[in-house]
């Protein structure tokens, strides 16, 4: 408890570290919004829920880290982690998904997870269990007296997430896919009859979400760090973006990842770093929780 | 009702309980394993009251298993002596339980965690059942997680490095038999129970959940008070199972032993659907059937395990879903229906028999 309220009063004392933690928080949240908005995407077109979401965001993050070993640039495993993970989403694609569309909900939810299983002991056994981040050796700046630092990768980051996502948002409001991806999602038998191919729309989609969280990890890995195990926390903290924002509302998603990033900031900062995972699980719960209230008061369950 | 066919269902009772005494003095080298077994049984048959029977998927239902086992733990030591100093990292002193000590502790531990269990599982049921589908599931499993996590960082019960527990006062062979016998009766118990309550009105306002809940409530039943049954009674005996777990393997930690969301918490999920969902003996086969597959995978593929298991999931949940039983309903459905009556049974034996005629387990 002692830590706690000095942890707080700290903040109160100095304002200029918030602003700085209000930074990080927005920095971080931009790659989490891009990755929700993936997660987003195949909840609403396809119905799947993904819960190897963070599994493929850590595969994109040991490409990095592979490139960083061998003398590369680890902003190289951007563009190569889009490609890689394209080619595994349509595997996963054309072995198990196409299989549990038309199935009930829970299945796809325990597919995934399977997924996630194999993915992350896969990984254990590849690269082993430790903690591994990838070096970008981007300058730092740092403002009022070094209460705030903003460092390149973490700038690099923000950039790139905002390029990314404004690049996938023309691409589905402008283009003749978008167009098909938007129609499936509001019916899937309506776009069939007017003669959209929905079984390319659906690998497609699938497609894409991998191939966006394998550009996030290679980001995750530069700006954090990345171990097999964690892609079930990203996978959580998705889950709580989306489910905190409605899948079917994009700006909604956005709002909520940067709110999460901010919140995991000031959270980890008051708690310690050791409670990140619990806080993350615990703003599911409350997420949940609120908005099992407001459907309530509607009369309807949240399913 | 369904007079002959609950004839045929305490004949494979009485023959599973003739098994379960029996198996420990014929293969007395895996007393371990079949220990292990009825726990794995326990877990699946548990498990389906919710996400068989009453159609409520959850992805959770190993918190109980792990409160069970921590609050157990609390009673066992609590009771003579102050948890805090013994699960200290400092801790100099021997501590040593006395025989009578051991055994009242063991049973006041299981009954604490048995009924501490029921009570969380009715708060979490009165927090988690305005979900459904996903989203049940979802909640359940943060709901695992959190657990894990809070009691990870919780001093008073030895965080991360967990407590060790009280040491069985005999022998290794009597320690296996005596904690064999446990989970064999709790097992067996469970079925005795379940095989009375789904005989009852309870299964039928279960499944009525299932297939419609807005339906359901019209009708007039209270679906929220069913369901929290129905979590109540699988919390119940999920935490006597965690608190003879505890004792069992004599070493207690939050993130691998008691709140294993990705071994324990996912076989108990893939051994109903790998025997039948909604059926009574399903879980049963399953849980035997995974049980041994499991054995020989973690034998002979030491170090990919998880990824055989990983693959395992992906394969029966998209192409075997309906499970070994509800396959073998498919396809010989005449071993399932009743047999037609005899001349000399009343007319309400055939009445009872028209309603039945439905197989078990089909939507």
């Amino acid at each position: 408890m002692q830590h706690i309220i000095a942890n707080i009063s700290v903040l109160l004392a100095a304002p200029i570290l918030n602003v700085g933690l209000l930074l990080d928080g927005l920095m971080i949240g931009a790659i989490f919004a891009l990755a929700a908005y993936g997660l987003a995407l195949v909840w609403g077109v396809m119905n799947v829920k993904n819960l190897a979401q963070g599994d493929f965001i850590m595969i994109g993050g040991y490409l990095a880290w592979c490139l960083d070993q061998r003398g590369l640039h680890p902003m190289w495993a951007v563009p190569l982690a889009f490609l890689l993970l394209w080619v595994i989403g349509w595997c996963l694609y054309k072995s198990v998904i196409r299989n549990v569309i038309s199935r009930d909900l829970f299945t796809s939810l325990l597919a995934t997870f399977g997924i996630a299983i194999v993915i992350q002991q896969g990984l254990n056994l590849a690269f082993g269990p430790n903690t591994q981040s990838a070096q970008a050796d981007l300058p730092t700046w740092s403002f009022a007296g070094g209460l705030i630092t903003v460092t390149g990768t973490r700038l690099f980051g923000l950039a790139l997430a905002l390029v990314l996502s404004a690049v996938v948002i023309v691409f589905m409001k402008s283009t003749r896919m978008g167009q098909a991806i938007r129609a499936t999602a509001q019916d899937a038998r309506a776009a069939r009859v007017l003669g959209i191919n929905t079984e390319r729309v659906y690998a497609f989609t699938f497609c894409l979400n991998a191939a966006i969280c394998g550009a996030v990890g290679a980001l995750v890995a530069m700006v954090w760090n990345i171990q097999p195990f964690m892609g079930t926390t990203y996978s959580i903290r998705l889950f709580v973006i989306v489910t905190a924002a409605g899948f079917g509302n994009l700006p909604g998603v956005i709002a909520a990842g940067f709110g999460m990033g901010v919140f995991e900031q000031f959270g980890g900062f008051i708690l310690g770093a050791q409670f990140q995972q619990a806080l993350v699980v615990l703003l599911l719960l409350i997420v949940l929780a609120v908005r099992q209230i407001q459907q309530l008061s509607l009369r309807q369950a949240l399913q | 009702m369904k007079r002959i066919e609950r004839g045929r269902q305490s004949i494979a009772l009485l023959a599973l309980f003739a098994a379960g005494l029996a198996a420990p003095l014929l293969l007395s080298d895996y007393t371990n394993e079949l220990a292990l077994l009825w726990l794995m049984i326990l877990f699946a048959v548990t498990w389906d009251i919710l996400g068989g029977q009453m159609g409520y998927n959850s992805l959770g239902n190993i918190f109980f298993f792990g409160a069970g086992m921590y609050i157990s733990a609390i009673v066992q030591i609590g009771l003579f002596y102050d948890v805090g100093m013994y699960t200290s990292g400092a801790r100099t002193t021997h501590i040593s339980f006395s025989d009578l000590q051991y055994f009242s502790g063991l049973a006041l531990g299981m009954l604490a965690a048995g009924i501490g269990s029921a009570i969380l599982a009715a708060a979490a049921g009165w927090a988690l059942f305005g979900l459904r589908g996903p989203y049940f599931a979802i909640g359940t499993l943060g709901l695992a997680i959190a657990a894990a996590e809070l009691v990870a960082s919780w001093e008073w019960v030895g965080a991360a490095s967990g407590i060790s527990m009280p040491v069985f006062p005999g022998n290794p062979e009597l320690q296996k038999l005596f904690f064999y016998m446990l989970f064999f009766a709790l097992g067996f118990a469970l079925l005795l129970f379940l095989n009375w309550l789904y005989s009852t009105r309870f299964r039928l306002a279960l499944n009525a959940v299932r297939d419609d809940e807005e339906k359901a409530e019209a009708m007039g039943l209270h679906t929220r008070r069913i369901k929290r049954t129905a979590l109540i009674v699988a919390a119940f005996f999920l935490g006597i199972a965690g608190a003879i777990f505890g004792n069992m393997t004599g070493f207690i930690e939050p993130r691998d032993i008691a709140f294993p969301t990705t071994t324990f918490n996912i076989y108990m999920v893939l051994m109903v659907l790998l025997g039948g969902k909604g059926t009574f003996w399903g879980p049963v086969v399953g849980a035997t059937v995974f049980h041994i597959i499991k054995e020989a995978t973690w034998t002979y593929f030491l170090g990919w395990q998880y990824v055989t298991l990983g693959l395992l999931i992906v394969i029966i949940v998209v192409y075997f879903q309906q499970g070994i039983v509800g396959w073998m309903i498919e396809s010989y459905p005449h071993w399932f229906a009743p047999k037609p009556a005899s001349e000399e049974s009343d007319a309400y034996a055939k009445a009872s028999i028209d309603l039945a005629a439905r197989p078990e387990g089909s939507p």
